[in-house]
């Protein structure tokens, strides 16, 4: 199966640098999201993958074939657009057969193609309706099932689920999943949401200003995020970011004092830290303890069910986000005690990449 | 209940001030002159020795018989005919080419629609000086092309034709401008969609575009179909209905027989038939595109 490989590929749009010099490598049958916040380039490389945008360097191969210079309909990809972009006076299934009798593929075929994909999608039903008579949902399904029918190398996906509620979001985040361990086609699926890049993909690829900062699987991702931009944009509530006032070492680790003058101990050791560099701590909710250490005072409380999410300041007036349980007694405006469990806190240079043992 | 229904009744009446000016144009000038002229083509009605009774369908009668009448709607159809397709064809033509963000093409979407603002006296004048024997543009054309001069708006063949290339050069702007219009409200997914479905350019037309305007196709053709039944002035001005009445139109009849005939009551006839025939076309085109739609 195919081998989706970007190589130094770039984009301009007048004077803005889209897509800088990014090259990647996608390996046959995997699930990679394109992740990151608007504007940072992920749609126009899955448009340039497409063939709908050109590229202003670069090449693009796919199964070993260079794509870039062939046009969209014969790169064997298949795409699922944000807004669907059905035909709307063509029924399901004609929407479903077009590019099938584009390429002349006979009718049994055409038949048979659009029986299965119907039957694996269940819009059996829908065959003869018209995407104006369709619920959002329903139409997402016979976008996908107008992709599976070419039998692509690879399946394009335009945040095809922003439109959708977020119940039918998650059940649908479920089903593409699902879907993907069957057709075992490759899948390239751009979205900013990260809770769609955590749950589906095998590989997130984080992209910012055009270019990629990290390639890693979800967990690698979150745990090990390679820039500031990537610890921040991954989890939710964000990371927190405090500066670090001070740093001396114990036992080869870094040991941090941080404004309020608590000191973390992290587990980075000093030979990786360049003298004089500015550094700051990022430490998740859920590795901040509440009970004992540096004090803070209590000023929102987000109740979330299963988990409350805490926003305390602490004494030199930053905020901090902690978890407690969800069933937790506490008051706004209370003081509690906070500490942070250092193994799990990431370093931060001045330039945003992460400083690791 | 006293109250609430005086509430109301103020309410309407109020109401109704803001819509009176309208329905007093849409009445005094339309809908009385509209049954005026149904009651004007059953009377015997002289300019000049007034009002002589009610004759039933004799009007109808004499028109049917009149040879000059029945001339002047074959020529209108005819008329229509040539018109109306080469609106909608061109038209589409036109709005396809143009219609992208290039600066070219907006400078041509002017000059296309440009034409539509000038009066029909000016037309006529430049498309005379275009079809003018022996001096004039086509003549010179043909000329260059070693080939003989023809007259074209003397001749029983050419002149209706004439006249319909100068009426769709006056005014292809406006299903132009529809058809830009209704290009424009196709989303531009569609043709990525379809590119990737491996649709050339001819396929994609029919395919995608053709279909999406649909309805604009309709409208432009009722439109021009309306328009063109009320052929007047250009006739008038170019031909003046010769040579050998062969482009006559129906309006220029009733012109005549209302105004220098003065008989309004066989005009009155006249006129109904062509408000007939207007409607049944355009009553089909609406049926007809409903029915590809369904």
């Amino acid at each position: 199966m195919a081998d989706l490989s970007l190589r130094h590929v770039s984009k301009r749009f007048g004077q803005l640098d889209v897509i800088r010099d990014l090259s990647l490598e996608i390996p046959s049958g995997e699930f990679a999201v394109f992740l990151g916040p608007s504007g940072c380039g992920k749609s126009t490389l899955l448009r340039m993958i497409a063939g709908l945008e050109g590229l202003g360097g670069g090449e693009i191969h796919l199964g070993g074939a260079r794509i870039d210079t062939i046009a969209p309909g014969d790169r064997g990809v298949a795409m699922v657009f944000q807004h669907y972009a059905l035909y709307p006076h063509m029924t399901v299934r004609q929407n479903m057969e077009f590019g099938l009798r584009n390429i002349a593929t006979p009718q049994p075929e055409i038949d048979r193609k659009i029986a299965d994909a119907a039957e694996m999608l269940e819009i059996g039903e829908l065959l003869e309706r018209k995407p104006a008579q369709l619920s959002g949902g329903q139409r997402q399904r016979v976008a996908i099932g107008r992709a599976i029918v070419k039998q692509p190398r690879a399946f394009l996906f335009d945040e095809p689920l922003s439109n959708l509620d977020a119940a039918l979001r998650s059940r649908t985040r479920i089903e593409l999943a699902r879907l993907h361990h069957r057709v075992q086609s490759t899948m390239i699926f751009v979205t900013h949401d990260q809770v769609e890049a955590m749950t589906m993909a095998n590989r997130i690829v984080v992209m910012n200003q055009g270019r990629i900062e990290q390639v890693g699987t979800p967990m690698e991702i979150y745990q090990r995020p390679r820039t500031r931009f990537v610890a921040g944009f991954i989890g939710a509530p964000a990371m927190n970011f405090l500066p670090v006032a001070a740093i001396r070492e114990e036992a080869g680790r870094v040991v941090v004092t941080l404004p309020d003058g608590s000191t973390v101990t992290t587990a980075v050791p000093t030979t990786a830290l360049r003298p004089g560099a500015a550094l700051t701590l990022g430490v998740r909710a859920e590795h901040i303890n509440p009970g004992a250490g540096t004090p803070a005072r209590v000023e929102v409380i987000e109740r979330l069910g299963e988990r409350t999410l805490v926003y305390a300041n602490l004494a030199d007036g930053s905020t901090i986000v902690y978890d407690e349980p969800g069933d937790v007694v506490l008051a706004v405006g209370a003081t509690v005690h906070l500490a942070i469990d250092g193994a799990a806190t990431h370093l931060f240079d001045a330039e945003g990449m992460a400083v690791h043992g | 209940m006293a109250e609430v229904g005086s509430g109301i009744g103020q309410s309407r009446w109020t109401n109704a001030l803001f819509v009176a000016p309208y329905m007093l144009i849409l009445f005094g000038l339309l809908i009385v002159p509209l049954c005026l002229g149904i009651w004007l083509a059953f009377q015997d009605y002289d300019m000049l020795g007034g009002w002589a009774g009610g004759v039933g369908l004799e009007n109808f009668q004499n028109l049917l018989d009149d040879r000059i009448f029945r001339g002047t709607v074959r020529n209108t159809i005819k008329f229509v005919l040539m018109t109306t397709p080469a609106f909608v064809v061109l038209g589409l033509f036109l709005a396809l080419a143009l219609n992208n963000a290039l600066r070219r093409s907006g400078i041509l979407r002017t000059i296309f629609f440009g034409s539509s603002v000038l009066s029909v006296t000016i037309v006529t004048l430049v498309w005379r000086l275009v079809y003018l024997p022996d001096r004039g543009l086509l003549a010179n054309a043909l000329g260059l092309l070693g080939l003989p001069g023809v007259d074209l708006v003397t001749s029983q063949v050419w002149a209706l034709p004439a006249i319909a290339i100068v009426t769709v050069w006056w005014i292809i702007g406006l299903p132009m401008t529809l058809f830009l219009a209704g290009l424009q409200q196709i989303p531009p997914e569609l043709y990525e969609a379809a590119a990737l479905d491996n649709a050339g350019r001819w396929r994609t037309l029919t395919g995608i575009t053709l279909p999406s305007i649909r309805r604009t196709i309709v409208v432009v053709a009722v439109i021009e179909v309306i328009l063109q039944f009320q052929l007047f002035g250009q006739a008038l001005l170019i031909t003046g209905g010769g040579p050998d009445n062969t482009t006559r139109p129906m309006v220029q009849f009733i012109y005549e027989a209302g105004f220098r005939d003065l008989q309004l009551g066989f005009a009155a006839a006249a006129s109904q038939v062509l408000f007939a025939l207007m409607l049944i076309a355009a009553l089909a085109q609406f049926w007809a595109g409903r029915r590809q739609g369904a």
